[in-house]
């Protein structure tokens, strides 16, 4: 059970300037936390309620709206195999019982060793490469009975590292925007003019 | 001519054909400045930022520049539906691609995320909107990877933030990034989630973004390919773009076929003429069925769209022709079924994703999406009588009162019901839950019968006790 670290917390700071409102900065700021522990703890979103002005519940409102944040621990590599018509009419779910026998869990459960935890997905945006399947969020394209089991071998041997993070890390690069480069975030109450360039003043319809 | 492809670029094919987003595609390092600066990057933005806001913004309505994400609306009307004088206005940017079928918003944000960020730039120029937030799915972490990175060398290169290009423009633009829920890329869920809320859509009216949008404030939301549009478009004007496409759907488009093709993939077509027979035939698309089977069936647009029979493939791929006859252009996403296809199971994998995806603000969708699912997995299951068939439009009339539009069938002497519907929900997906239970029952009802358990009823009256006996 943790709050952002000190680190983090200047992290969600510098996002939650880039809004007019903080609490826009709600979902990168679980986002976050999720990085930090590899789920959302209720000690997160308090703290996320406090950084963005809002309370516990609101925050954890939001939290369960989207299915990318997990309020329990899951496994290091979260296995997501897409189930939605194309990936379907190309054998996902063929795929996805071979992944059940080769896991030796059911959809939706965590190996006892903590390494892997399989889900079904729905559609993942790569409906041409089906069936397709995303290790923490990371592509794997027509994937075969032999790719899973040596995908399955090779994140198990530690070989991925470099290219797929633990579960909580999506993306790797964040955007930073330079002080002196930004115009900054305004609340909309603040920000009633015309934007400098347009010239042309609109005559009212 | 069979199409190139990129190892780098998965899916995608490239023909002997104009491309307007895709030009870049060839390159491995196609995401970087350096390689943009190359290839005409940000060269869009210069000639936009040469001429006045009002200018760009009408050469942008005279291309008629359609709307990528789904519904097709012209972008440059769009823009010129904020009320006068109301300011702050926003743009946000619909990254959030999971249309049952559409792969393209990925690959444009992957692959050419300045050219994104250039449209971007030129959008909120010609409309004044003075803060821009691209919203990327929660679930793609290269292309989140791709825009920040883009994002951070743009800022340090000037053509983002501050005085862009010495210009009297300013502009942030936010990276924004979803958490996994197909319904927030609804254009009022999408502002709800940006809000920081759960993306539950609002109700129109009143909440037009363009009027009532972000923060309260006119919003405009466009799709990521119609922002990738832009830069070409400024480089080469609004009489080239048009030169290319039919009258009504000018430019190109990206459309990915899946499915029962030999060569599934992602095309930038030409818009508005070509037909689904060249995509799924012709030798520089899909180059036909797989293993040389029959065509069954396909979907046109992206799963909420009607089904398609053979009997439409020489449709352009043209929006307006394409509701006429009894679907939808949607998100360019054609979903190819051959003759060995279980429909009834095809349909349960479209119904159960609006189903599990709805948000549950309306009852119809809510409750009526989970009954189609559960009674249409009964039935695939073999164990669902006629009366659940009966139940399964009964069902889809409390969504969609009234004539629900179909394709146009010879083989069962059936004429097309044109596209749209009338919905008792405030956004389409409880009636897309609806559509692929709709168009297979409507298409394909004996293979649904096919399934219903047989039981065979012997009256009472004609059974004597002996016999009754005698069985058991
Ligand atoms: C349930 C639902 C999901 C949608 N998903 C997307 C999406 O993922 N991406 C998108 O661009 N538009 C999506 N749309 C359409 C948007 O509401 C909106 O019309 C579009 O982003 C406007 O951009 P355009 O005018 O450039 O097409 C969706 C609409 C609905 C009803
Ligand atoms: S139709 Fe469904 S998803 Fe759309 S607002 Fe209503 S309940 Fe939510």
């Amino acid at each position: 059970m943790s709050r952002l670290t000190e680190d983090n917390v200047r992290v969600a700071h510098e996002i939650i300037s880039r809004y007019p409102r903080p609490r826009s900065a709600t979902i990168p700021l679980l986002h976050l936390a999720q990085q930090q522990d590899g789920y959302v703890t209720n000690d997160a979103i308090r703290h996320i309620g406090e950084l963005v002005g809002a309370t516990s519940a609101e925050v954890l409102g939001t939290a369960t709206f989207y299915e990318m944040f997990k309020f329990e621990p899951v496994g290091k590599y979260l296995v997501n195999i897409c189930r939605t018509m194309s990936c379907a009419l190309m054998g996902g779910e063929e795929l996805m019982h071979h992944a059940e026998h080769r896991l030796g869990i059911k959809a939706g459960s965590t190996t006892p060793d903590g390494m892997f935890t399989l889900e079904h997905a729905e559609c993942q945006a790569a409906c041409t490469e089906a069936p397709t399947l995303q290790v923490n969020y990371r592509y794997r394209f027509r994937v075969t009975p032999e790719t899973f089991d040596a995908l399955i071998d090779d994140l198990a041997a530690g070989r991925l590292d470099s290219e797929i993070p633990a579960h909580g890390t999506v993306a790797r690069i964040r955007q930073h925007i330079p002080a002196e480069r930004g115009v900054g975030a305004v609340p909309p109450e603040d920000a009633t003019n015309a934007p400098s360039w347009m010239t042309v003043a609109e005559a009212p319809k | 001519m069979t199409g190139t492809t990129y190892t780098h670029a998965p899916g995608f094919v490239a023909g002997d054909r104009p491309q307007i987003v895709t030009a870049r595609f060839q390159y491995e390092d196609s995401y970087t400045l350096e390689r943009a600066l190359a290839t005409d990057g940000y060269a869009g933005l210069r000639a936009a930022l040469s001429r006045s806001a009002t200018e760009v913004h009408d050469e942008v309505k005279a291309a008629t520049v359609l709307g990528r994400g789904g519904a097709g609306f012209p972008a440059g009307t769009k823009w010129g539906l904020t009320p006068a004088g109301v300011w702050p206005r926003y743009l946000v940017v619909n990254g959030d691609e999971s249309e049952p079928g559409t792969y393209k918003d990925r690959l444009l944000m992957e692959r050419d995320p300045h050219q994104l960020i250039e449209g971007c730039l030129i959008a909120c120029y010609a409309a004044g909107l003075s803060q821009c937030f691209l919203y990327i799915r929660g679930e793609m972490a290269l292309a989140q990877e791709r825009v920040a990175a883009a994002l951070n060398e743009a800022y340090a290169a000037g053509y983002v933030g501050r005085n862009i290009l010495g210009s009297d423009f300013s502009l942030d633009i936010v990276l924004h990034w979803g958490a996994g829920a197909y319904v927030v890329g609804e254009e009022t869920a999408l502002i709800e989630s940006l809000e920081g809320n759960r993306g539950m859509p609002r109700l129109k009216p009143p909440f037009f973004p363009a009027a009532i949008g972000l923060y309260g404030k006119p919003t405009i939301v466009n799709n990521v390919e119609t922002m990738a549009n832009l830069p070409w478009l400024m480089r080469n004007g609004s009489a080239a773009y048009t030169a290319i496409g039919s009258a009504t759907s000018p430019g190109t488009r990206m459309v990915a076929v899946s499915g029962h093709v030999k060569r599934p993939g992602v095309y930038e077509i030409i818009n508005g003429t070509t037909t689904f027979r060249d995509l799924l035939y012709g030798e520089e698309f899909c180059g036909g069925i797989r293993d040389n089977n029959e065509l069954k069936a396909f979907v046109p647009g992206g799963g909420s769209a009607p089904w398609f029979l053979p009997d439409q493939l020489d449709l352009p791929f043209e929006g307006r022709l394409i509701g006429a006859a009894g679907s939808m252009a949607g998100s360019g996403a054609v979903m190819v079924m051959d003759d060995t296809t279980d429909i009834p199971n095809a349909a349960l994998t479209l119904t159960r994703f609006y189903a599990h995806e709805s948000c549950g603000k309306c009852t119809p969708c809510r409750e009526g999406g989970t009954w189609l699912m559960r009674i249409l997995d009964r039935v695939v299951a073999g164990q669902g009588t006629h009366r659940d068939l009966d139940q399964l439009l009964e069902v889809g009339a409390t969504i969609c009162p009234g004539d629900f539009p179909h394709a146009s069938s010879e083989r069962l002497g059936l004429a097309a019901v044109p596209f749209p519907y009338k919905m008792t929900t405030i956004c389409f997906v409880g009636p897309s839950a609806y559509t692929p239970v709709h168009s297979a029952l409507t298409l394909f009802r004996d293979e649904f019968e096919a399934k219903l358990v047989k039981r065979t009823f012997i009256p009472v009256t004609a059974v004597s006790v002996s016999e009754t006996e005698a069985a058991l």
